[in-house]
């Protein structure tokens, strides 16, 4: 059965045409990468997921009971709204404080439950996004850019994260992201998108295809290539596997 | 009790300052300032409209201010900017009002008593009204307050979490016309944006929570009512602009706390 099922989805804005013909699946547990130039509809794609956006055509489905945890693009908080960290986990409700110290762990920030929204840092401020994603023990985790701001160590740190929350939780994730060479090899599935889906597959298959070239050229299969091979090699010698990450 | 004029003036600036404080912060939280000055602006054309068709003042200023909202809420977003759609139409349905008054011949009003409140002529009927008014109000909002304040988060974090933030933002327009038509009495129409703005901003310094916020925001309103009468009997000044007086005080005091205490 699975989690969210996009059936021939149209998206458009007045005359523009944001998202057309575009289906898929997420089935449960697995990674799925969307990539794409900007304006590809990436976002759009997301939000018709939550319900934000109508569909011009086609349709969004769930699986019955299906949770969802969802970390936004960008997420202003005003100056004048005081917050802290505890208050914005319990939004909008129904949560026991018990669980806000689980989430932040699981997210990689205990101790910050009593800190104001507005004093964290950037790095911070995205895994306590993701902390109130988990706080639902959501099904399927949404990620929409969620690394926007962060250094390449940041990133990447936080992209494991992401593994080991799949790990422990076994929750699906279906995440947006233009860092290709880190989400790539993090990802089951990856769905290339420009409007349309131009190809999907194993990050192997995207990769060498011809419409993902065309989008995004040789100098990124390079990069690619180079990570792939680093990251078998951190298999054979576990230890290094920091190390070549946060080094790149 | 209640035969004492400013016993009843104290209660009705007490009631309008409890039903202005969590409106106000949400008012405040997004950004919402000149939305509230446009919406009261406009009950004065509905004030017109009652005295013309011989209705409840409190009714007509409500169904106007509401109007008002809504077409605010169905214009955005349609080639103007928002601080623009509001100043056209803020003060043009405030001209129109002023206008329409004047046709009023049959009917001597006092066009102050609309402009900047009459709180001292308040009677049992108005207390009424106001307190149930107010109680609506806390009740609307305290019954939708996670939602609202997901909704003022972020947009696509409610709907993420099943919460329509278009239903949400009519709650808020709701209130905000229930709050414009029972403070006309109290402040008039050109100050009750300032009792929704100013014990918000003024509290927040003072809060950690949004919910402390409200709280703290209340107490201000409500201790503005209270000093601000008392002067005004004292200094025999004009009671609701009194009121206002008081509260941008004690904004002033705390912002300048607020920035001596971040800095050391």
């Amino acid at each position: 059965m699975s989690l969210v099922c996009v059936d021939d989805l149209s998206v458009s804005y007045g005359a523009k045409t944001a998202l057309s013909h575009v289906s898929l699946t997420v089935e449960p547990g697995e990674i799925v990468t969307i990539v794409g130039p900007n304006g590809s509809g990436k976002t759009s794609l997301l939000r018709a997921i939550i319900g934000a956006i109508k569909p011009a055509r086609g349709r969004v489905s769930r699986g019955p009971d299906v949770r969802l945890g969802y970390v936004p693009q960008r997420l202003h908080i005003d100056p004048t709204l005081p917050m802290t960290v505890s208050r914005f986990l319990r939004l909008p409700g129904g949560i026991a404080p018990a669980s806000i110290a689980g989430a932040l762990a699981q997210a990689g920030v205990p101790d910050l439950s009593g800190a104001q929204m507005s004093r964290l840092s950037e790095g911070q401020f995205q895994r306590v996004l993701l902390a109130r994603a988990l706080i639902g023990k959501p099904h399927l985790l949404l990620l929409d850019e969620a690394t926007q701001g962060l250094d390449q160590p940041g990133s990447a740190a936080f992209y494991r994260q992401i593994e080991t929350v799949r790990r422990d939780t076994g929750c699906a994730v279906l995440m947006i992201s233009h860092e290709l060479h880190v989400v790539m090899s993090a990802s089951d599935r990856v769905i290339c998108l420009n409007g349309h889906v131009c190809c999907e597959g194993t990050p192997e298959v995207v990769a060498s295809a011809p419409e993902y070239r065309a989008l995004f050229g040789s100098g990124t299969m390079g990069a690619l290539a180079l990570y792939r091979h680093d990251h078998d090699r951190a298999h054979d010698h576990d230890h290094h596997h920091d190390h070549t990450e946060v080094a790149e | 009790m209640l035969d004492d004029f400013m016993m009843r003036a104290t209660l009705a600036g007490v009631g309008v300052a409890l039903a202005a404080a969590p409106l106000g912060c949400f008012v405040v939280w997004r950004r919402m300032a000149y939305f509230g000055d446009a919406t009261a602006h406009a009950a004065i054309l509905g004030v017109a409209l009652s005295l013309a068709l011989s209705i409840s003042v409190f009714a007509g200023a409500m169904v106007i201010a509401l109007l008002m909202a809504l077409t605010v809420n169905l214009l955005t977003g349609r080639g103007y900017a928002m601080d623009t759609l509001l100043g056209v139409l803020a003060h043009s349905a405030l001209a129109f009002g002023l206008v329409a008054v004047s046709f009023l011949s049959g009917i001597r009003i006092d066009l102050m008593a609309y402009l900047f409140g009459d709180i001292l002529a308040v009677s049992r009927m108005d207390l009424a009204v106001i307190w149930g008014g107010a109680a609506l109000v806390v009740a609307l909002i305290g019954w939708r307050w996670s939602a609202l304040l997901t909704a003022t988060l972020n947009e696509d974090l409610a709907y993420a979490s099943g919460i329509d933030p278009k239903r949400e933002q009519l709650v808020l327009t709701l209130a905000l016309a229930i709050t414009v038509a029972v403070a006309i009495k109290v402040v008039g129409v050109l100050l009750i944006a300032a009792m929704l703005i100013i014990p918000a901003a003024a509290a927040r310094p003072l809060s950690r929570t949004p919910e402390s916020m409200a709280l703290v925001a209340a107490g201000i309103g409500s201790l503005s009512a209270l000093v601000g009468l008392r002067a005004a009997y004292i200094f025999d000044t004009p009671a609701g602009p009194s009121i206002v007086c008081v509260a941008a005080v004690i904004f002033a005091a705390l912002s300048i706390l607020g920035s001596i205490r971040s800095s050391s």
